[in-house]
């Protein structure tokens, strides 16, 4: 049964009814129950759940500690392209954007990916805009071969694919894939991809699985904070994110939060997310699913980041650009998104050990992709 | 995969496709008689009933053991017991078909017999061939939550993990494996075998097993009628049990600084 056919069978609107009015008592439960639902996971999000909010960041500490100890792993996005053809109205890449656009060749990849292994990164996620003839799978494949024996791990984050595309990836050196799916609200969906094959609503959903199939070994997730409601965001996120782990039981799965920010190239966020709103969205993840990974990247605060770091985040990129060929020069093509975080890697690094965790580079070894 | 937010009131048993009226499923060996056999069968509510192939003898003159259970009634599930390779299940497997029987089948291979523990390897083998030939196939397990999931894969129509020793009365000793399996299988999850008394059997139900599967314990306790009643109550007080979400104790908070004051008030 794919996710779509399952999202079918849940009762989506009884539970995002409970996330909006859940009572005192439902939370109780939630907060005191050993194996905890959908139905859980909706109270934790409810209005009723934001005065335990601290009680919430206290187990989802211990469960996090208990189940991955004190580590964040880090990693860095490398764009590749900034080419797309896609309509998505909160997107600097959007095809209707004058930006200048830029297509790494295989060589320039590398040079951007020397600057950060030079760094200390041993994970890099490859992005791209979505422009299937500049950026076809096959470029995809050739940057993927050509980074693998410097980079142990190398996930991918660009449209969605078939099962075989990803089984050609995976043979290339990818072991991750990272799709968002932006929003899993049909409606917003809609309004936000007004053009392209982007609106294909179910091909994205899916997309994860065939990932898997195709023997990708992390799956990441997400759904860009700020389109809709949030804790229907957060209800699906959670559906999903069960889903994927019961299902693609060979597969790593991790969930991002990323939170939709003003920009020059984009709509504002219709329905804008607060730190509380975040926090209490990420400790509701880990009390429901302890070994899911969670993300927080650079678009968020240094600040905010730093706290996170003990409510249940696992992941961090750090010292990101959002342009293609930015590490080696930066400001030159069109950014996706304004960062936050500005820290150089080893000032995010120095942070996390603040904190007590420790910062972990590698997690991964080429041999275990053969 | 029935995910727990989907229950209803109702909630059937369904496996492959098929709603099972009780959550108990029962074997027929080790009876003292076919008559104590069959009232037992009676009083325990079971819809599914377990018989060995090995036992059934189709062209003997005797009164043969399935004239004892109404086939209108019941659903057979014959097992493959005795079998210690995949190629000896399949066997007995194409022997219960041609006879008629069922094109269920629950599938045991325990090549070890003494505690009569499954051969992992052998059983997944021998499920993978089984399904290619269009069985329903229920393998019995080690409660080993990998074997489980490629098992699932291989199109399994349930998986049945131990809880102790077939025979052995000692409970649900696999307690935690078998958590694992129920929370990450997308197949009904059956307890099968070592179920000794009925609060083990509303053990392995209120742990959220899906049914389970008694022998032994009834066969051969005093009263095996008295005995098929008293699990037929335990599964279903376990499964209410389940279905209502007990909360588990509260934990203690404890006095640190907090976590959540790098957010502030309403940012």
């Amino acid at each position: 049964m794919s996710f779509r056919e399952h999202l079918l069978e849940l009762p989506v609107d009884a539970l995002v009814a409970r996330a909006r009015d859940a009572s005192e008592a439902e939370v109780a439960r939630a907060l005191a129950a050993e194996r905890r639902d959908l139905f859980d996971v909706a109270a934790l999000l409810s209005p009723a759940a934001e005065p335990f909010l601290e009680e919430m960041a206290r187990l989802a500490h211990r469960i996090t500690v208990q189940r991955f100890g004190r580590t964040i792993q880090l990693y860095a996005p490398l764009y590749v392209s900034n080419e797309c053809v896609e309509s998505c109205t909160y997107c600097s890449f959007a095809i209707r954007n004058r930006i200048r656009r830029r297509t790494l060749t295989v060589a320039e990849s590398v040079a951007e990916a020397r600057i950060l292994t030079g760094r200390g990164f041993r994970h890099l996620l490859l992005v791209s805009g979505e422009h299937p003839r500049i950026v076809p799978p096959e470029y995809i494949a050739e940057v993927l071969s050509a980074l693998h024996t410097d980079v142990p791990s190398l996930s991918v984050e660009v449209q969605p694919q078939t099962e075989e595309v990803y089984g050609e990836w995976v043979r290339s050196g990818a072991e991750g894939l990272t799709i968002y799916q932006e929003t899993y609200d049909r409606e917003v969906y809609a309004e936000v991809h007004p053009r392209g094959k982007k609106r294909d609503f179910d091909w994205r959903l899916e997309t994860p699985e065939r990932g898997a199939a195709g023997g990708m070994k992390r799956i990441g997730i997400g759904a860009l904070l700020g389109l809709s409601d949030w804790r229907l965001e957060g209800i699906h996120l959670a559906a999903h994110a069960r889903y994927l782990m019961r299902r693609c039981w060979r597969a790593f799965i991790s969930v991002s939060f990323p939170r939709l920010r003003p920009a020059s190239f984009s709509i504002d966020p219709p329905r804008p997310v607060a730190d509380r709103h975040l926090a209490q969205l990420v400790c509701a993840f880990r009390l429901f699913l302890p070994d899911l990974g969670l993300v927080l990247s650079t678009r968020e605060k240094a600040a905010f980041r730093d706290g996170m770091i003990r409510l249940g985040i696992t992941q961090m990129s750090a010292g990101s650009r959002t342009e293609p060929g930015g590490y080696s020069a930066p400001e030159e093509t069109g950014k996706q998104f304004e960062i936050e975080d500005r820290r150089r890697p080893d000032e995010v690094s120095t942070a996390i050990r603040r904190s007590g965790y420790d910062p972990v580079w590698k997690d991964w070894e080429a041999a275990l992709n053969d | 995969m029935q995910a727990p937010e989907t229950r209803t009131a109702r909630d059937p048993l369904v496996i492959a496709g098929r709603a099972i009226s009780s959550r108990l499923l029962v074997g027929t060996g080790k009876f003292t008689s076919p008559e104590v056999m069959a009232e037992a069968l009676d009083a325990s509510g079971a819809e599914i009933v377990t018989v060995a192939l090995r036992r059934v003898d189709l062209d003997s003159r005797e009164p043969n053991l399935l004239e004892f259970i109404d086939r209108e009634r019941y659903l057979l599930l014959p097992n493959t017991s005795g079998a210690e390779s995949a190629e000896e299940a399949v066997r007995l497997a194409r022997l219960a078909r041609a006879a008629g029987l069922s094109d269920w089948i629950k599938l045991e291979v325990t090549p070890d017999p003494k505690w009569l523990l499954p051969d992992p390897v052998e059983t997944l083998r021998a499920a993978e061939m089984l399904v290619k030939e269009g069985f329903t196939v229920l393998p019995y397990i080690g409660a080993d939550p990998v074997l489980a999931r490629r098992l699932e894969e291989a199109g399994a129509a349930t998986v049945m993990p131990l809880g102790s020793p077939i025979g052995s009365s000692r409970g649900l000793k696999t307690r935690d494996a078998v958590a694992i399996i129920v929370e990450q299988a997308g197949v009904p999850v059956v307890v099968d075998a070592g179920l000794g008394a009925p609060s083990h059997a509303a053990e392995a139900m209120e742990l959220g097993a899906d049914a389970v599967l008694i022998n032994t314990a009834i066969a051969v306790a005093r009263d095996p009628v008295q005995m098929a009643r008293g699990f037929r109550l335990a599964v279903e007080a376990g499964r209410a049990g389940y279905l209502a979400g007990a909360a588990g104790p509260r934990e203690r908070a404890e006095a640190s600084s907090p976590l959540t004051g790098f957010l502030g008030e309403g940012g």
